[in-house]
């Protein structure tokens, strides 16, 4: 195939212990480290071992939001992408409109393939890429933990609650990743300089087009009710003494 | 008033649980007249197991051999097509409906919520995010269908002995044929669904070995427990993917729930806050878990874990 399109989210750090501001009016991010949602990076790992396999020409890193949004790109050029799109916007769209994005990148582009991660850790939707595959009428695998790519047609294994189901599907699709497809690669020095020289192209998201649809608005931000510290017990004998007083053995 | 579709989950032969539970959620909507839609191909009996729960006004029925086994691509269009006059339609937050109900949404040209884990207004819901780290209200525009998932731990499934009418529906819409099932390879494990069982025991990175978890195997069995594991074990391989427990594994809610060996991630709690009662076992006094521990037990788990399956087993 020609062209894989990957997203990348610009997300809270995965260490990081995210902390509800004090007003309740979000998240505080103030000072806080930002990096690629780890789930994207496995995408675009897959996608460069496609790519390396001789089995796509190209790898396209598409992000949307805010020019900050560049240095998540930048580090998906080091690790072997050849061109970057930034979408900009103020803030992240809604998620059908970042469907909507994707889908207007896909025709542009005559991308085959999108792979996306499964979900973005900082708001847990997992939707992104079914609500492309809807409006592109194309297949879905998602949560996938293996891709193998066969001309026109994919199977892709996907992890689901009773284990492990294997689709198959034609090409042009969107995969969504799992943890378990494969284990991203390490940037090293020299491709960071290398991906100083990658294109790196910015669209306003009203030059694709796009309204916002019926959104989905965000009102108080409160921490989660936190569970109690409980009783430490000596021994075994004290564990299921325990377990008994509380009717459980 | 508040009419509700719900999309049942199954396998063919029983309905699972997740759908009692998505149902809690939506009777706790105001004087809402609640639906069932179960797609399948011979679904007779799972079509009666639905009408069997309180709270649902009727149960629909849509067979079609290309229903089974689900493929969300096939089962979206159908239920866009069903959808037409509900105000809501809620499907569960577990791999199926994570899977199905975003292309629903988009098909229907609205936004989706994910996991809700309350329902403040009939348009109005509390969702987690980060990981549990933060719960947001989310409001839906009064003026669209509102699409969403609920997270199951949050629900307790509602009562049986109800008798809601059976209806087939015919549906016309042109399913998609680039999507096919191939295979899905279950683990041979007889031991309870993880998201259905009353006690979980979990094993973690300290187990150190595939075969060392036999030790919770046997403590599982002793107890009639499901097995779960947390992400760090499944990457080194201890385990399956579908045992993990947390963010990015199942979210559950048993009534005993035993961590050996994990310290407690953010990542692995927010799949366990809503378990009755946590018990963690660990050597590592200042392990994480221990905050949110209703019972601890700090020592060597090759020794704590044998010696509570005999006590147990007695």
């Amino acid at each position: 195939m020609d062209k894989i399109l990957v997203g990348l989210k610009r997300a809270v750090d995965y260490n990081v212990r995210v902390q509800v501001k004090s007003d309740g009016s979000g998240v505080e991010t103030d000072g806080v480290k930002m990096s690629i949602n780890p789930f994207d990076e496995i995408a675009l790992e897959e996608a460069l071992r496609i790519k390396e396999r001789g089995e796509a020409n190209e790898v396209v890193v598409v992000s949307i939001g805010s020019s900050d949004a560049q240095q998540q790109l930048r580090t998906g050029l080091a690790m072997g992408a050849d061109r970057a799109i930034l979408v900009e916007a103020d803030g992240v769209p809604d998620t059908l409109s970042v469907a909507r994005v994707f889908k207007a990148l896909v025709d542009r582009e005559a991308a085959e393939l999108v792979i996306l991660g499964k979900q973005a850790i900082d708001d847990d939707n997992s939707q992104t890429g079914q609500m492309l595959a809807a409006i592109w009428e194309r297949p879905q695998a998602t949560f996938a933990s293996e891709v193998m790519l066969d001309g026109d047609k994919a199977r892709v294994t996907r992890e689901v609650d009773s284990g492990l189901e294997t689709l198959e599907i034609d090409l042009p699709a969107v995969v969504t990743v799992d943890l378990r497809l494969n284990e991203p690669r390490y940037v090293k020095l020299p491709d960071i300089m290398k991906a100083k020289k990658k294109p790196l192209e910015s669209i306003a998201l009203a030059d694709l087009g796009i309204e916002p649809g019926p959104r989905l608005e965000e009102g108080a931000f409160e921490p989660p009710a936190g569970r109690q510290k409980g009783i430490m017990v000596d021994d075994v004998a004290g564990l299921v003494a325990a377990l008994k007083d509380k009717g459980l053995v | 008033m508040a009419k509700i579709l719900v999309i049942a989950e199954h396998d063919g032969a029983a309905l699972n649980p997740s759908t009692a539970k998505c149902v809690a959620c939506a009777a706790r909507i105001d004087s809402a007249d609640i639906n069932i839609v179960v797609l399948g191909s011979g679904v007779g009996d799972v079509a009666a197991q639905a009408a069997e729960l309180s709270s649902v006004s009727q149960v629909i029925t849509v067979e079609n051999e290309r229903n089974a086994p689900a493929i969300a691509a096939i089962l979206a269009p159908q239920i866009v097509a069903l959808a037409d006059g509900y105000s809501h339609v809620f499907g569960p937050s577990t791999a199926f409906g994570k899977d199905l109900m975003p292309r629903v949404a988009a098909l229907m040209g609205v936004n989706q919520i994910s996991d809700i884990m309350s329902v403040a207004g009939s348009h109005e819901f509390k969702r987690p995010i980060y990981a549990g780290n933060a719960i947001v209200t989310v409001k839906a525009p009064a003026d669209h269908p509102v699409v969403a998932t609920v997270r199951t731990a949050s629900y307790q499934a509602v009562d049986g002995g109800n008798s809601a009418a059976v209806e087939n529906a015919s549906i016309e819409v042109e399913l998609p044929s680039h999507t096919r099932f191939v295979e899905l390879q279950t683990g041979s494990s007889d031991r309870p669904d993880l998201q259905t069982a009353a006690k979980v025991i979990s094993g973690g990175r300290a187990l150190a070995s595939e075969e060392n978890f036999e030790i919770i195997y046997k403590l599982a069995d002793t107890l009639g427990a499901g097995v779960g594991s947390s992400r760090a074990a499944v990457d080194a391989g201890y385990v399956p993917p579908e045992t993990q427990v947390g963010q990015t594994g199942q979210i559950i809610a048993p009534d005993l729930y035993i961590a050996v060996g994990i310290s407690g991630a953010i990542q692995h709690v927010t799949g366990i806050k809503d378990a009755g009662t946590i018990v963690a076992i660990n050597k590592d006094e200042e392990a994480p878990i221990f905050e949110i521990a209703d019972i601890g037990l700090v020592g060597d788990l090759f020794t704590i874990v044998p010696e509570l399956t005999d006590a147990l087993g007695e």
